[in-house]
């Protein structure tokens, strides 16, 4: 059995104080990991604490040497008033537009600001799960999406993961993750150490 | 005779006039428009201390302008919003004119900075501009998706492992040192209106990145021909023309 790619032993997370943890998880390749819990439960700050943002004040957070990661966090890029275009976006992650849903890959040449929010934020979120990562981290990903979009993201995911990364995922989309997840951990509010 | 003459300064304002617009797209993404004018003016009040003090006034602009280049990053992280933006822009523009106040060799350059002295270019100036615009180029080339990430996924490059500070740091000492050499050749409001006002028409406009930074070049470069051309031939101060004439094609287009 490989190393996982993802590993957290009694993580104690946070920003200026601890506000998450312990926790103990563990992700392998081709696996989608749910997190879900109440606001304010940390799970946010564990994507954070990933992209090196939050700090690990205790524990282990472990991600397998040489593995790369990719986040998609729940603020949108800040597209308005940009002169970019759909291909922009893409062409930025290197990301292929190959497998776009088609209501979004003929309109790939517009500006993003005259799409929908919908249509923006799923090509944002392509540009990202389209680029290089064996980890994955998306936050809220169904945000805005209509169920189109939502079902098209759930079967795009298990493309990707069957390609070899490791997904993990944090949603309040309970019918999503229970949708593409393989295991869900439940974080429960911090009530300190 | 004329041609010969005035060929030079023509050549040297028309590499500036390529350089400002392209920098002017990088800083509006970054919602950092406002720095052009800060820098500028910084560039301004060094050169006019280095008058002083008799030392070249171009060096007193780099020194000035590269100085704030490094400071402006630092201090964003504790003022929000454009407030670094304007307090350097204040402090350029406050030094100046008290330089300009009280010595007389600060206040001839003063007029030229704040008219614009393109005519005057010489050799010196044109390879110094033409410097200006391929280091410019170069650092574009290799780090405009750099810039665009850090904009749209800060955490993207972070993750990647790839240097934060040519997208932060190092970006803003490059248009510092630009727009120090404009400054000098141009005039710190000239200099302004060719790093806005074309980058914010060809983001209203155009739709996707490569077309956008063509069509700002493309508007600056027309902007400046005419300028250059109108203000010679009604013997006029040059950064004038050049603001009033961009000022009428954006309300035209805009």
């Amino acid at each position: 059995m490989s190393a996982p790619l993802l590993q957290l032993q009694a993580a104690v997370l946070g920003w200026q104080q601890p506000c998450c943890g312990p926790l103990n998880l563990t992700l392998g390749r081709g696996e989608v990991l749910g997190l879900v819990g109440p606001n304010g439960a940390g799970k946010s700050t564990l994507l954070a604490a990933l992209a090196g943002r939050a700090r690990i004040f205790s524990g282990v957070l472990k991600v397998a040497p040489g593995a790369t990661i990719v986040l998609q966090t729940q603020n949108p890029p800040p597209l308005e008033g940009l002169p970019l275009s759909g291909r922009d976006l893409l062409a930025l992650t290197e990301a292929s537009a190959q497998g776009l849903p088609d209501w979004l890959a003929g309109r790939l040449d517009e500006r993003l600001d005259q799409l929908s929010g919908g249509q923006r934020h799923f090509l944002a979120l392509w540009a990202i799960l389209q680029s290089a990562g064996d980890l994955v981290l998306l936050d809220e990903p169904t945000n805005h999406l209509d169920a189109a979009g939502v079902a098209y993201l759930a079967a795009h995911l298990r493309e990707r993961v069957a390609l070899g990364a490791g997904l993990l995922l944090v949603s309040h989309d309970s019918d999503f993750v229970a949708m593409v997840c393989d295991r869900v951990l439940h974080l429960e509010a911090f009530d300190g150490l | 005779m004329a041609f010969d003459l005035f060929l030079l300064p023509f050549l040297t304002g028309l590499a500036l006039a390529v350089l400002l617009p392209l920098l002017g797209c990088y800083l509006r993404l970054r919602q950092q428009w406002l720095a052009a004018l800060a820098y500028a003016q910084m560039a301004a009040a060094g050169a006019l201390t280095a008058a002083v003090v008799a030392l070249p006034a171009l060096l007193g602009g780099l020194l000035a302008a590269s100085l704030a280049g490094l400071l402006r990053p630092l201090s964003a992280r504790r003022l929000s919003g454009m407030a670094g933006d304007v307090l350097l822009l204040l402090a350029g523009w406050a030094a100046s004119v008290l330089l300009v106040a009280h010595w007389p060799q600060a206040e001839r350059l003063g007029h030229s900075l704040f008219d614009g002295q393109l005519y005057f270019a010489g050799e010196r100036e044109l390879g110094l501009a033409l410097m200006a615009l391929l280091l410019a180029l170069l650092w574009l080339y290799r780090g405009h998706r750099g810039l665009l990430l850090a904009q749209l996924w800060p955490d993207l490059q972070r993750l990647r492992g790839q240097a934060l500070w040519p997208s932060q740091v190092g970006f803003d000492v490059l248009v510092a040192l630009c727009l120090a050499v404009a400054t000098l050749g141009l005039g710190v409001m000239a200099v302004f209106a060719l790093a806005f006002i074309p980058p914010w028409l060809a983001f209203r406009r155009q739709r996707n990145w490569r077309q956008a930074l063509g069509y700002a070049v493309l508007l600056a470069v027309l902007a400046y021909g005419l300028a250059f051309a109108l203000a010679l031939s009604l013997d006029l101060p040059f950064g004038p023309v050049l603001a009033l004439l961009l000022v009428i094609g954006a309300v035209f287009i805009a």
